[in-house]
């Protein structure tokens, strides 16, 4: 009886993390949506709910009424497991996430590579949807996606790891806790430019989107793809995109903590700082989609591994040698 | 100057320029309407949905002189006519296949008594083919409906034909 308990009182804070996400996942599209409407001198979506906010919910529930195809000549369990598969990593990822020093679903200790290890995995559910689709579209799509995903996670980790000499713990709530005295932006903000254009390259956004460049790809790996397993693709790319959002602020904006620890700004609990902090770096991607135009194949590859990998490499040495010379390494 | 691109690439000058661009971008007003609660203007020559045209005394204006038939480049418009019993020639019948038309104007412009016009309504869509085909019932009722509008146009755009 007293497992069951356990079990149910886990679910539940499973749920209060996982609907919220859902919601705002639902939120961020239409936001999304709504910035680059307005940097084009557009009105976006405004029609369903009060400035349709609830646009995404109707585009689901359509979603949700068109019928499924899947190709005859697909590989079907696999061409059906793939979306499943990148939206379930996308949530999964959200798990070691702390919205304050106590609200967190999995305190583990070494919650950063937790994360590392599933946003990896991610690059799993394109390679599988566009194999699985046995098509060409799909196929070169996938290849794209996967190529610049494994690419850039590489600079990402090495940026990661410039984080972590600072901090000396794995532990997301102790990288937070770290920054009391000054946000990792400042002393890391090469680092922090870096780790946003990865991030916009791990996510497959513009500039960075060629898995879906339409105008040569259809739309890559999504192309034989309807109805709820388009949506579920379209969930977990936005999950991913709020996931590297939150990364970010956690890693260089301080996450739950209040910029000023003064009195009025204190009494605003943590998980609204952490939201405001995810918004604006969500601002910031949709800007950045709204102005950029979409990068070639090979420059893309070049600005991988020939400028954004050295770059961070340097800074990693730049950093440890900082901290070993004034004696500031944190020593557990 | 190989220094200077450097610098403006490593410190992304144009990338955070075009950022700010986008931000005031975002302030200024916009340059779409919103479709159905509000709409565009129209000019008083648009060619839209076809009508027929009363004289003020309610008599019908179409005098089934057939020059729309002839002129129509579409074939778009069928007439048969008939003497009435006052001893005018009237319409009996007067049908327009709005899948066919091809909303050049001619029709207007060929007619002596400025019966049919076309007024400035372009949503008429149906959800059949049936509701697509005009008779002279559907053609009147439509300038009867329209005909301040219609007048108005006529006589904005006279001086000009």
């Amino acid at each position: 009886m007293e497992y069951i308990n356990i079990v149910f009182q886990e679910v539940y804070k499973i749920l209060f993390l996982l609907v919220p996400v859902l919601v705002s996942v639902a939120m961020i599209v239409w936001l999304d949506r709504r910035v680059w409407a307005f940097v084009q001198k557009r009105q976006g979506p405004n029609v369903v709910g009060p400035f349709g906010l609830l646009q995404s919910l109707a585009d689901a529930l359509k979603y949700i009424f068109k019928e499924i195809i899947i190709p005859a000549s697909s590989n079907k369990v696999i061409f059906i497991l793939a979306p499943i598969i990148t939206m379930t990593l996308a949530l999964i990822a959200w798990a070691v996430i702390p919205f304050s020093a106590t609200h967190v679903l999995a305190n583990i200790n070494v919650g950063i590579l937790y994360i590392f290890a599933v946003s990896s995995l991610g690059v799993y559910g394109i390679i599988m949807g566009g194999w699985a689709s046995n098509s060409k579209y799909p196929f070169l799509g996938a290849i794209r996606s996967a190529a610049q995903m494994v690419s850039y996670e590489v600079s990402i980790g090495i940026i990661i790891i410039n984080v972590l000499l600072c901090v000396g713990s794995l532990n997301l709530n102790d990288i937070v806790m770290s920054q009391q005295n000054m946000w990792f932006v400042i002393p890391l903000f090469p680092m922090f430019v870096i780790f946003f254009i990865s991030a916009l390259a791990e996510t497959n956004r513009p500039p960075f989107d060629l898995p879906e460049a339409e105008a040569e790809l259809v739309a890559g790996y999504q192309t034989e793809y309807s109805g709820m397993m388009y949506a579920m693709f379209w969930l977990g790319e936005y999950a991913n995109i709020l996931l590297m959002c939150a990364l970010g602020s956690i890693l260089f904006l301080g996450g739950w903590l209040s910029p000023i620890d003064l009195y009025p700004f204190n009494l605003i609990p943590g998980a609204i700082w952490l939201i405001f902090k995810i918004l604006f770096l969500f601002i910031l991607f949709a800007l950045v989609k709204a102005i950029v135009p979409r990068y070639r194949y090979d420059q893309l590859m070049r600005l991988g591994w020939k400028i954004f990998l050295p770059l961070s490499l340097t800074y990693v040495v730049l950093t440890a040698s900082y901290l070993f010379y004034f004696n500031l390494l944190p020593i557990n | 100057m190989k220094i200077t691109r450097f610098l403006k690439t490593v410190l992304m000058t144009d990338f955070i320029g075009g950022l700010f661009i986008a931000i005031k971008e975002i302030f200024k007003p916009k340059k779409t309407i919103n479709y159905p609660f509000e709409k565009g203007k129209i000019s008083p020559r648009y060619r839209g949905e076809h009508a027929l045209r009363r004289y003020p005394n309610g008599e019908e204006r179409c005098i089934a002189c057939k020059l729309c038939e002839a002129v129509c480049p579409a074939q778009a418009i069928t007439i048969e006519s008939s003497e009435r019993a006052d001893g005018s020639r009237k319409t009996t019948r007067y049908d327009i296949d709005m899948m066919k038309c091809i909303y050049c104007g001619l029709c207007e412009e060929s007619c002596p008594v400025d019966a049919i016009v076309q007024g400035p309504n372009f949503e008429f869509s149906t959800e059949t083919r049936e509701e697509l085909y005009y008779t002279k019932e559907k053609l009147l009722d439509n300038g009867d409906r329209w005909e301040n509008i219609l007048a108005a146009n006529i006589k904005t755009d006279n001086p000009y034909r």
